[in-house]
C-alpha cells in the first residue's frame, strides 16, 4: 500500500521510461540525496565520516565499475585492483608535473589511464571467454602489480616505495594531503559519485546498456542482430576500468591520503568481485549494497563484542570477517544467486501489496 | 488462397542467391553443393528429413558458418562467405530453432535490442541520457510498440522473456526480428511445439509481414500443411543435397521427395 | 641493437657457457613444475567430475598441510596426523558436497565458480582462526621424507639436486598414474566421466551424483594434501601458498581443464619456462618477472589455442 504504483499513469513513452518511474522511487532519492549533502555534514562524526561513508562510497564506485564488466557484460574480471592502482598512480602523476590544476579534474582524468589499460588488456575477449578470460585479467592484474613496484617513477622515486599525497586546494580550501578535513573529502568524494553514478544509470538504461545485456545473455545472437561484439566488449572495459580507476584515484588522495603498492593487490581484486556478487550482478543499486555489506561487516564485528563486553583481538575478527563472508557468499548464492538487489526488490513488492500477503 | 497468377508476377527479382555451397564439419559433408534462390517478396520454404542440412544452410546465409566452397549472392552482391555484422547490415533477420532471446532482459528490451542498428546517437549523448539520446530512444520506442501490437504482445511487453511461455517467447524472437526491418526474413521452424491455435496466429503474423510489410520470408518448416499453404515456391533437401525445387503442389508430388520423406514402398501411390 | 643483444643472444650464450646453471635452472624448472602440476590435477579431477571450477584448491593444499601440521604440534604422531588428516579431507569434502554443491546443483557454471570462491575465504579464515596465521615448519623427517641434497661436479660446474625434489617428483609421478588408471579403468572412474559430460544423463542411467562428488572431492583433497606435504617440504607452510595456487590456472589454460596429462605436460611448460625466464631474460627488466610470466605465457596460447593444448574444442551450436 505504501509503494502503490496505481493512479500513477504514464501519458507519454519518455515518461514510462525515466529511470525512476513511481513517485515514491522519486521522493526516496531525493531523500537520500538531501541526507548525503545536508544531513551528515551537519551531524556526522569524525569517525562516519572518514572510516565508514568515504570508503564506502568509494568501493561503491569501483562496485559500479566492475558490475558494469561482469554484471552487465557478463565479462569476469579480476584485474579490478590493477586497474585501481592505474587510476592512482596516473593521478598521482598527473598532479605533479600540473599542480596547479584542480585535482578533481586529475582525479577524474586518471580515470581515462585505466581505461586505456583496461581496453588494452581486454583485448584477448575476442578470442577468449568466460572462465579463461578472468585469467587473463589475473595476467594484468599481476603485471599491473609488478609494475607498481618495479617502476620507482611511478611513486615519485619515494624511499619507501609509497605514494605520498601532497596538499591540493580548491578555492582555497585543502581537499588532499594531510591538512584536508574529512568533511571537505567526503563532500568531494560524495559528488564525484553521486555524479558517476548518474552516468553509469544512463548508459546502462539506454542502447549501451543493452548492448552489453545482449552480449552477456547471447553473444552469437548478439552479433546476428548487428552488434559488434568486439567493439561492445572493449567498451565495457573502458568504462569499467575509467570507473576503477577514478576510484582507486579517490582512495589514495581522499581516503588514506597515501598508500602501499599492495593496497591494489589481487585481494583488492577478489573483495570488489565479492561486493558485485553479494550486491548483485547486473544492478546499480546492488554495487551500494554489496559494499555496504563487505565494507561494513568487519566493522561491525569488531564493534559488536566491544558493545557487549566481550573483548575479540583485531586478527581475530578480521579472520571471522573472513569465514563469514565466505558463508555468506555460499549462502547468498543458494538462496538468492542475484544478490541483495533481488531482496530489495522482493521487498518494495511486498511494500506495493502490504498489508496483503500477494 | 492467393490466385497463384498475380501473386507470381508481383513478385520481383532474386534478392538471394546460394550456388554449389559445400559445407563439412570434420568428416560430416552438412551441406553437398546446393544452389538455389530467393525472389524478392516470395515466401520460401525450406524442408527436409531431420539432419538435411536447412537449419545450417540458414546458418550459412546468416554467416554463422562459413562454407568450404560455393557462392552467396546478396542484393547484387557476390561473397565467398558472409559474416554476421554483414548479414545484419545487410538487412538479413533470423530466429532460431531453439530460440536465441536475451533472457536477461524483458520482452521490450529484447525487441528494442534489435533496433540496435536503428539507433545512431553516439557515446556521448549516452552518457547524458536527457536530450537527443532520450529522443531517440522515444522514437524507436514508438516503433517497438507497433511491433508489439502487431503481435499482440502488449500484455506482456516488461516481463523478462525467461518466465514466458515457449509460444509467446517464439513471438518475441519474431518481434526482435522484425525489429531490425528486415529485407529477407530468416524463420527456423516458427510453429515447433506450437498447438493448432497458435500455429494459425503465426501463420497469420508471417502472412501478414510478408503482405504489409513486403518483407521475403525464408522458412524451414516440418508441419506440411503450413508449408503448403504459405509458400509461393519449396526447395527440398536430404542429407545436404537438393532434391527438388518447385511450387508446393508440384513438390508434394515429386518422387524423389515421397522417397526421401516417406520410403520408397511409398512412390508411385497417389 | 645493444638491446637486441641482449634480449636474443646473450641469454643463450650464458646458457652455453655455464650448462651447471642451465641444468640447475632446468631442474628447478621441473620441480616446480611438478609441484603447480599437482594442484592442477585436484583442479582437473573436480572439473572433470562435476563440472565444478574449484578455486579453493589452493587453499585446501594450505589447509591440508596445516591441519598435518597442527595435529602434529599438538603431540600426535606423524603417521597418525596424516591419517586423521586424511578424515578431515574426506569430512571437508562431505561437508563441501552437502552444504555447497547439492543446494546448487541445477545453478550455472559462473554461480558455481563463484561459490568456491566463498569456500577459499571460509577455508582461509577458519584456518587462521584454528591454526594461527604464523607460518609453520613441515615435519619432514617424521614422515620419512629425505632431506638434504645429492651433488654433482659436472657440466663445468657443481648441480645440486635437493633430495626432497627428488621424492616430489617420484611420489606425484606415481600418484599420477594411479589417478589416470583409476580414471580409464574403473567403474568409480567411468561414472566419473559420465557426470563430467551431463549430470541429467548420469543421474537417468542410476549414477548417484552425491556420492561421486563426495568421492572426488576427496580425492583432490588427498591430492591436496600430498602436495601441501611437498610445498611445506621445500619451504613452509603459509598462506602465501594459496597465491602461488593461483598459478595453477596457467597450468590448466595450456594443459586444457579436462585433461590429467594436460595438467602435467602444462606445468612443466610453465615450470621451466617461468625459471628459465626470471633467471635469464629476468634480470633485463628488473627482476621478479616469476609472478606474471606465467599467465603472460599463458595468455598467449590462448590466443592461439583457446582451448589450451590439450583441451577439447567446443563446438557452439545455434
Amino acid at each position: 500500500m505504501l509503494y502503490r504504483e496505481a493512479g500513477q499513469y504514464k501519458t507519454s513513452y519518455a515518461a514510462d521510461m525515466a529511470v525512476f518511474p513511481i513517485l515514491q522511487d522519486q521522493i526516496g532519492i531525493a531523500v537520500i540525496l538531501f541526507i548525503g549533502f545536508v544531513v551528515v555534514p551537519l551531524i556526522g562524526s569524525e569517525f562516519l565520516l572518514n572510516s565508514v561513508l568515504i570508503p564506502f562510497l568509494i568501493f561503491a564506485l569501483a562496485a559500479i565499475g566492475l558490475n558494469l564488466l561482469t554484471g552487465y557484460t557478463g565479462l569476469l574480471s579480476l584485474g579490478t585492483g590493477g586497474f585501481m592502482g592505474v587510476g592512482a598512480y596516473a593521478c598521482l602523476k598527473l598532479t605533479t608535473f600540473f599542480p596547479q590544476v584542480n585535482i578533481v579534474v586529475w582525479i577524474l582524468a586518471s580515470g581515462f589511464f585505466s581505461a586505456a589499460v583496461g581496453v588494452l588488456f581486454g583485448l584477448p575477449s575476442l578470442r577468449i571467454k568466460g572462465f579463461y578470460l578472468a585469467v587473463a585479467t589475473l595476467a594484468a592484474q599481476f603485471f599491473l602489480e609488478w609494475c607498481f613496484i618495479r617502476i620507482p617513477w611511478l611513486y615519485n622515486s619515494s624511499v619507501s616505495g609509497a605514494i605520498e599525497v601532497p596538499l591540493r586546494t580548491i578555492a582555497g580550501i585543502p581537499v588532499t594531503g594531510p591538512t584536508a578535513t574529512s568533511l571537505t573529502r567526503y563532500l568531494v568524494v560524495l559528488a564525484i559519485v553521486v555524479v558517476m553514478t548518474w552516468v553509469a544509470s544512463n548508459l546502462v538504461h539506454g542502447r549501451i546498456g543493452r548492448m552489453w545485456m545482449a552480449v552477456r545473455d547471447m553473444d552469437l545472437a548478439a552479433e546476428l542482430i548487428g552488434i559488434r561484439l568486439l567493439r561492445t566488449k572493449l567498451l565495457a572495459f573502458a568504462v569499467s576500468s575509467f570507473y576503477c580507476g577514478v576510484a582507486g584515484a579517490m582512495m589514495v588522495f581522499l581516503w588514506y591520503g597515501g598508500a602501499e603498492a599492495d593496497v591494489f593487490a589481487i585481494d583488492q581484486s577478489f573483495i570488489i568481485l565479492f561486493m558485485v556478487i553479494i550486491g548483485g550482478l547486473g544492478t546499480l543499486i546492488g554495487s551500494f549494497f554489496g559494499a555496504a555489506l563487505i565494507y561494513i561487516l568487519p566493522i561491525a564485528l569488531r564493534a559488536v563484542p566491544t558493545a557487549f563486553g566481550l573483548p575479540i583481538r583485531p586478527a581475530a575478527a578480521e579472520q571471522l570477517t573472513f569465514v563469514i563472508v565466505g558463508a555468506l557468499i555460499i549462502v547468498f548464492l543458494v538462496v538468492e544467486p542475484a544478490g541483495l538487489a533481488r531482496l530489495w526488490q522482493i521487498g518494495k513488492q511486498k511494500l506495493r501489496v502490504w498489508p496483503f500477503p500477494y | 488462397m492467393r490466385a497463384p497468377s498475380s501473386r507470381e508476377a508481383a513478385l520481383g527479382e532474386v534478392v538471394l542467391a546460394v550456388e554449389d555451397v559445400l559445407l563439412t564439419f570434420g568428416g560430416v559433408r552438412a551441406l553437398a553443393g546446393v544452389s538455389f534462390d530467393i525472389r524478392k517478396g516470395e515466401i520460401r520454404a525450406i524442408i527436409g528429413p531431420n539432419g538435411a542440412g536447412k537449419t545450417s544452410m540458414l546458418n550459412v546465409v546468416n554467416g554463422f558458418y562459413q562454407p568450404d566452397s560455393g557462392r552467396i549472392t546478396f542484393k547484387g552482391e557476390v561473397r565467398r562467405s558472409m559474416r554476421p555484422y554483414m548479414a545484419a547490415h545487410g538487412g538479413i533477420a533470423r530466429t532460431f530453432q531453439n530460440l536465441a532471446l536475451f533472457r536477461g532482459m524483458t520482452t521490450l528490451d529484447n525487441i528494442l535490442a534489435g533496433r540496435t542498428l536503428k539507433m545512431h546517437r553516439g557515446f556521448f549523448w549516452q552518457l547524458l541520457r536527457y536530450g537527443p539520446a532520450m529522443r531517440e530512444e522515444v522514437e524507436n520506442r514508438r516503433r517497438v510498440e507497433e511491433i508489439i501490437d502487431f503481435l499482440e504482445i502488449a500484455a506482456i511487453r516488461k516481463i523478462p522473456v525467461g518466465r514466458l511461455p515457449y509460444g509467446l517467447q517464439k513471438r518475441v524472437e519474431l518481434g526482435r526480428a522484425l525489429a531490425m526491418e528486415p529485407d529477407l526474413l530468416l524463420l527456423d521452424e516458427p510453429m515447433a511445439g506450437m498447438n493448432l491455435e497458435e500455429k494459425e496466429d503465426m501463420s497469420r503474423f508471417i502472412i501478414d509481414v510478408n503482405q504489409q510489410y513486403g518483407t521475403t520470408i525464408a522458412l524451414i518448416e516440418h508441419d506440411m500443411g503450413v508449408v503448403m499453404d504459405l509458400s509461393d515456391r519449396v526447395v527440398v533437401l536430404d542429407y545436404g543435397r537438393k532434391i527438388a525445387d518447385a511450387a508446393p503442389e508440384d513438390v508434394k508430388r515429386d518422387k524423389n521427395v515421397i522417397r526421401a520423406y516417406l520410403g520408397e514402398a511409398y512412390v508411385g501411390q497417389d | 641493437m645493444d638491446i637486441l643483444y641482449k634480449i636474443f643472444v646473450d641469454p643463450f650464450v650464458q646458457m652455453g657457457t655455464s650448462p651447471d646453471l642451465l641444468v640447475q635452472t632446468l631442474w628447478d624448472g621441473l620441480v616446480a613444475g611438478v609441484l603447480y602440476a599437482l594442484i592442477a590435477l585436484g583442479f582437473v579431477l573436480i572439473f572433470k567430475a562435476s563440472g565444478v571450477f574449484n578455486f579453493a584448491q589452493g587453499i585446501m593444499v594450505v589447509f591440508a598441510a596445516l591441519t598435518l601440521v597442527g595435529l602434529h604440534e599438538h603431540g600426535v604422531p606423524a603417521f597418525v596426523a596424516l591419517a586423521l588428516t586424511v578424515g578431515v579431507m574426506f569430512i571437508l569434502a562431505f561437508g563441501v558436497e552437502r552444504l555447497m554443491l547439492r543446494p546448487l546443483v541445477n545453478q550455472s557454471d559462473i554461480i558455481l565458480f563463484m561459490a568456491t570462491f566463498g569456500l577459499t575465504y571460509f577455508l582461509i579464515g577458519l584456518g587462521q582462526l584454528v591454526f594461527g596465521g604464523n607460518p609453520k615448519v613441515m615435519i619432514t623427517s617424521d614422515l620419512y621424507l629425505p632431506s638434504g641434497a645429492i651433488e654433482f661436479k659436472r657440466f663445468g660446474g657443481y648441480v645440486s639436486l635437493q633430495k626432497i625434489d627428488i621424492a616430489a617428483v617420484i611420489i606425484a609421478s606415481v600418484m599420477v598414474a594411479v589417478l589416470a588408471v583409476f580414471f580409464q579403468r574403473t567403474r568409480i572412474g567411468r561414472a566419473l566421466r559420465a557426470v563430467a559430460d551431463s549430470h541429467q544423463a548420469a543421474l537417468s542411467v542410476g549414477i548417484s551424483l552425491e556420492q561421486i562428488w563426495v568421492i572426488v572431492w576427496f580425492a583432490a583433497g588427498v591430492v591436496a594434501l600430498a602436495t601441501g606435504i611437498m610445498w611445506g617440504a621445500r619451504s613452509e607452510v603459509s598462506f602465501s601458498l594459496q597465491i602461488i595456487a593461483l598459478k595453477a590456472l596457467p597450468v590448466l589454460i595450456l594443459g586444457g581443464l579436462t585433461s590429467i596429462p594436460g595438467a602435467i605436460v602444462g606445468g612443466l611448460i610453465i615450470g621451466i619456462g617461468e625459471k628459465l625466464g626470471e633467471f635469464y631474460w629476468g634480470p633485463l627488466l628488473g627482476g621478479g618477472i616469476e609472478t606474471w610470466l606465467a599467465y603472460v605465457i599463458a595468455l598467449g596460447f590462448l590466443v592461439f589455442r583457446p582451448q589450451g593444448l590439450f583441451g577439447e574444442k567446443i563446438i557452439e551450436r545455434i
